[in-house]
């Protein structure tokens, strides 16, 4: 493979970044309720922001808003506006009004918006005095999702560190987190693969239920499932536990990486570990390999998004051969992604932040063979002839693990097979 | 604080945002945090437009409320005149940006940019998407064809031949691309001349000629009367009030063109054929007749399908709201003729109450209505904005004029066939050819999978065997509201069980 050529540099390990900033083209943190409220299946959402707020959940989560979802906006209005005490009052009124509709609630997000922030109304201390009136069949938290502070995914990360400190404190032996939220099927899966390992205790955060919050201690051992969780990282070191260097798990080679992260922790012997993830890995290197003739060779562009650009970006181009020409990422963080950065193509621009009539104007000039962007992005770009693959369905969609890596691949290759499909 | 899971309207800078991607050689540059150009794929993925939105976002962040959000402000303004090299501007703040009180009007100003930059204020804590996409096109026009307007009193010059200018069709309009076609094309069909299409297709150089025309279409009251009234004080140009929805709606309309233009309308009348109206004589329709409709959209839309419903399909309107507060009084007075409580509410929830009350068997609405009506297994067609990707379809289909009223027969029948053809695929569940696990005949072997068919759970009052068994023979898509009925008359007698006859005294009794 290609791949063994490349790891022999630095990759782009010390390679500069373009650091821009302008118009992005980005969702705000809100949108990650979208998947945090499936995962979490006790927990509600009640941002607190404007009818904007509300109308962004509503665009983003299509059809899902009919299902009787776990979320919902108190949409500020102009009276509230006139003064802050009554802000509170009605923000009362309207938690009130939530749990007593939703009594399976036992715990209850108030989500920050930018108008929330900008009018200074404290939800840290709403949130404590909601919590004591209704102590103790529900449990009140607040975090920001506002666009002011946070991009798309990194509201997962503002959600999962408001969780931190709700963790009870650990026993002082060794025990595995897996921080970030994976589908179920995956987080099945990766439980499993760790039995076999005999690495364990495992916890997740989230957990499937608010209140089944897992331990952490001196002992905790944390993988992140996801690079997007700086501020839950930092948090959970807060708290005594220690961060397993790791590459994202995703592709065969991420998640063997990121399973033996955990493996050489806890001292498992290189052969039993090669025993339990031989199969996988091969299973996935083969669901891989069906995609390889479309993709080999084919160069590659990203648009920043949700942070999960350059561990896709390695995937690709070790593991189908595709040649990334820019990777733009909202945020880069060096120290998450120090296994990422070595294993990446040096001649790759690596850019964090965004102006987006410049960064198009790039990706024009490249006429990459595939663009990875966001849906306000994707099909004016494919009326200017270029093949797009939208990137919100890559945190929508099971793509981590061993058998997600065949699935993950099709979703790159599927533009690429349509434009060729397609005649008219 | 308002609580809210769905919202009908957006805020109203994306009442702006439809004026403005509807238009040519016009750019809007929004003052707003990071995250609110989410609205851009309301166009690009619902509407499917094939580029952006002309909007520029400063997309500030926490780190640049310190002060220098205004300069910001000021570099977009500068950068997308020079990249995009716009006729006009139009700049303005969203909800947050509304909150730190920049001044967006005053900053471009100061810029001296060599285009008009049209200021809005568009208060995003007491309005809404339709009253920002008005206000929006009130002050294009005022800015653009002010400078046109005739000293006040001045008589208009009759024109040699008619003309007239059509006015209200945005971006993401609820099939306003087909309706102007469909007008346009009666227009023509009249001899009048369409001056101008505006918002959508129009430049800011066409707006300044609006004045030249002799009278305007308002299409869309929501978002093009202000302007209309604007145009009539300043070039003394009428407008038409009939929305041409509907045959009835269309004849009128026709009418009331003619008269606006000095034309007669017999021969256009007499050459225009409604083959809606003949679908809704012809016998087969004839099971229409007093189906019990509920109706819910935008004012303008509601009120006509209430009419086409009573007056052309032959239904009986039992219900009829809207989300439009602007036109609630339009929404009343139509509510008085059909004798139906008005329901004026932007809540979702209202509305699904007020359609469990009055029990329909066909529900006009947006995507939120469908969504009640698929909870209550109620058909439903969509007459109104907000929808979803699927009405904003391919194939030609206007709400408006002759040809919208074909559309509007077929798709609100549509629901209706297929409601009595799981009806009667119901009744006939028992039949030995059609019971759950008979395989199709024309598939060969194999089972056909069991059609499930939720029923409500038992209620307190117990039902005797032969009554469920009677129940079962009710149409589904009424079976619960007739379970539910008559619960309830057990319940208010006491009675302890449900026989065969106290369903058939609670049918008598619940009967209208």
């Amino acid at each position: 493979m290609s791949g063994a050529a490349t790891l022999s540099h630095a990759g782009c390990a010390e390679a500069p970044v373009l650091r821009e900033r302008g118009q992005r083209e980005v969702f705000c943190g809100l949108t990650g309720i979208i998947w945090l409220h499936r995962k979490i299946q006790d927990a509600f959402f009640l941002i607190v922001g404007s009818r904007t707020c509300a109308h962004l959940m509503q665009s983003a989560a299509g059809v899902m808003i009919f299902a009787e979802p776990r979320f919902a906006t108190a949409i500020i209005e102009e009276r509230d506006l006139a003064g802050l005490a009554d802000a509170n009052e009605e923000l009362d009124r309207v938690v009130g009004q939530v749990l007593a509709r939703r009594p399976d609630i036992r715990m209850l997000f108030l989500v920050g918006s930018c108008p929330s922030e900008v009018i200074k109304l404290d939800l840290s201390r709403a949130a404590r005095r909601l919590d004591r009136a209704h102590a103790p069949a529900v449990r009140v938290l607040a975090y920001s999702g506002s666009g002011i502070e946070t991009t798309f995914t990194q509201g997962e990360d503002a959600c999962l560190a408001a969780l931190v400190p709700e963790m009870p404190a650990s026993a002082k032996a060794p025990a595995l987190l897996v921080a970030g939220v994976l589908a179920e099927v995956v987080e099945d899966q990766m439980r499993r693969l760790f039995d076999a390992l005999g690495v364990g205790p495992v916890g997740f955060l989230p957990p499937r239920r608010a209140r089944e919050l897992p331990a952490v201690g001196p002992g905790t051992r944390v993988l992140l499932a996801q690079p997007f969780l700086a501020e839950t990282a930092r948090a959970l070191e807060a708290r005594g536990a220690r961060h397993l260097p790791a590459p994202f798990p995703l592709g065969a080679e991420g998640t063997t990486g990121w399973l033996r992260a955990a493996a050489e922790e806890w001292g498992v012997p290189q052969a039993r570990f090669r025993e339990v993830t031989a199969m996988g890995e091969q299973r996935a290197r083969a669901a891989i390999a069906r995609h390889r003739d479309v993709l080999a060779g084919r160069s590659l562009f990203f648009l920043p998004d949700s942070q999960l650009e350059i561990p896709l970006a390695r995937f690709l181009a070790r593991e189908l051969g595709m040649r990334p020409i820019e990777i733009g990422t909202p945020y880069l963080h060096r120290a998450h992604l120090a296994a990422e950065l070595p294993l990446l193509p040096r001649d790759a621009l690596l850019s964090e932040g965004q102006d987006v009539d410049r960064q198009l104007d790039r990706c024009r000039a490249a006429r990459p063979d595939l663009t990875v962007c966001g849906l306000g992005l994707a099909n004016p770009l494919e009326a200017e002839g270029l093949a797009t693959k939208w990137s919100i369905e890559l945190v929508f969609t099971p793509i981590q693990g061993y058998d997600q890596a065949g699935d993950l691949a099709e979703l790159f290759a599927r533009p690429l097979v349509r434009r060729a499909a397609l005649t008219v | 604080m308002q609580l809210a899971v769905w919202t009908y309207e957006g805020p109203p800078h994306v009442g702006a945002m439809r004026v403005a991607t509807g238009m040519q050689g016009l750019h809007y540059v929004l003052h707003a945090p990071q995250g609110d150009t989410y609205a851009d794929l309301l166009f690009t993925m619902i509407e499917r437009r094939d580029r952006r939105p002309p909007v520029t976002y400063t997309t500030f962040q926490a780190r640049d409320l310190g002060g220098d959000t205004a300069e910001l402000f000021k570099a977009a303004v500068r950068e997308a005149h020079d990249r995009f090299r716009p006729q006009a501007m139009i700049v303005g703040a969203s909800c947050t940006a509304e909150l730190i009180q920049d001044d967006p009007g005053g900053l471009a100003r100061a810029l001296h940019l060599p285009v008009p930059v049209v200021p809005l204020e568009l208060p995003s804590y007491s309005k809404k998407e339709n009253w920002g996409a008005s206000e929006t096109f009130y002050q294009l026009v005022r800015t653009l064809a002010g400078p046109q307007a005739p000293p006040p009193g001045t008589p208009r010059t009759p024109g040699a031949a008619p003309s007239c200018n059509i006015l209200g069709p945005t971006a993401l309009g609820f099939r306003h691309r087909d309706d102007v076609r469909e007008i346009a094309g009666l227009l023509g069909r009249m001899g009048i001349a369409v001056k101008v299409v505006a918002p959508m297709g129009a430049t800011p150089a066409d707006l300044t000629r609006l004045g030249e025309a002799d009278f305007n279409v308002v299409l869309y009251p929501e978002i093009a009367g202000q302007a209309a009234g604007w145009l009539a004080r300043s070039f003394g140009q009428k407008a038409t009030k009939t929305i041409p929805i509907g045959t009835t709606a269309t004849r009128a309309f026709v009418q009331e063109v003619a008269a606006l233009a000095g034309i007669d309308p017999a021969p256009v009348l007499a050459a225009e054929e409604s083959r809606a109206a003949w679908y809704a004589r012809s016998v087969d329709s004839t099971y229409l007749t007093g189906k019990r409709v509920f109706v819910f959209g935008d004012a303008t839309h509601a009120v006509a399908a209430a009419r086409v419903a009573a007056e052309e399909m032959g239904f009986r309107v039992v219900g009829l709201g809207t989300y439009s507060r602007e036109f609630a009084r339009e929404l009343r007075e139509a509510a008085a003729r059909y004798e139906v409580e008005p329901l004026v509410t932007e809540d979702y929830l209202a509305v699904e109450a007020a359609i469990g009350a009055a029990q329909p068997e066909l529900i006009l609405g947006t995507q939120m209505e469908r969504h009640i009506a698929k909870r209550l297994g109620i058909p439903c067609a969509v007459i109104s904005a907000p929808v979803h990707v699927q009405d904003h379809p391919a194939r030609y289909s206007p709400q408006m004029g002759f040809e919208g009223a074909n559309v509007l027969f077929d798709t609100w029948v549509h629901p209706l066939m297929m409601g009595l053809e799981e009806h009667l695929l119901g009744m006939f569940r028992e039949d030995f050819e059609f019971h759950a696990e008979a395989a199709p005949s024309h598939l060969g072997g194999g089972a056909a999978a069991p059609a499930a068919v939720a029923e409500a759970p038992a209620g307190p009052a117990d039902w005797t065997a032969e009554a469920e068994q009677e129940l079962r023979k009710i149409p589904f898509f009424v079976r619960g509201k007739a379970r539910r009925n008559t619960e309830r008359f057990a319940a208010e007698r006491g009675l302890a069980s449900i026989t065969l006859e106290t369903l058939y005294d609670a049918k008598a009794h619940f009967s209208r």
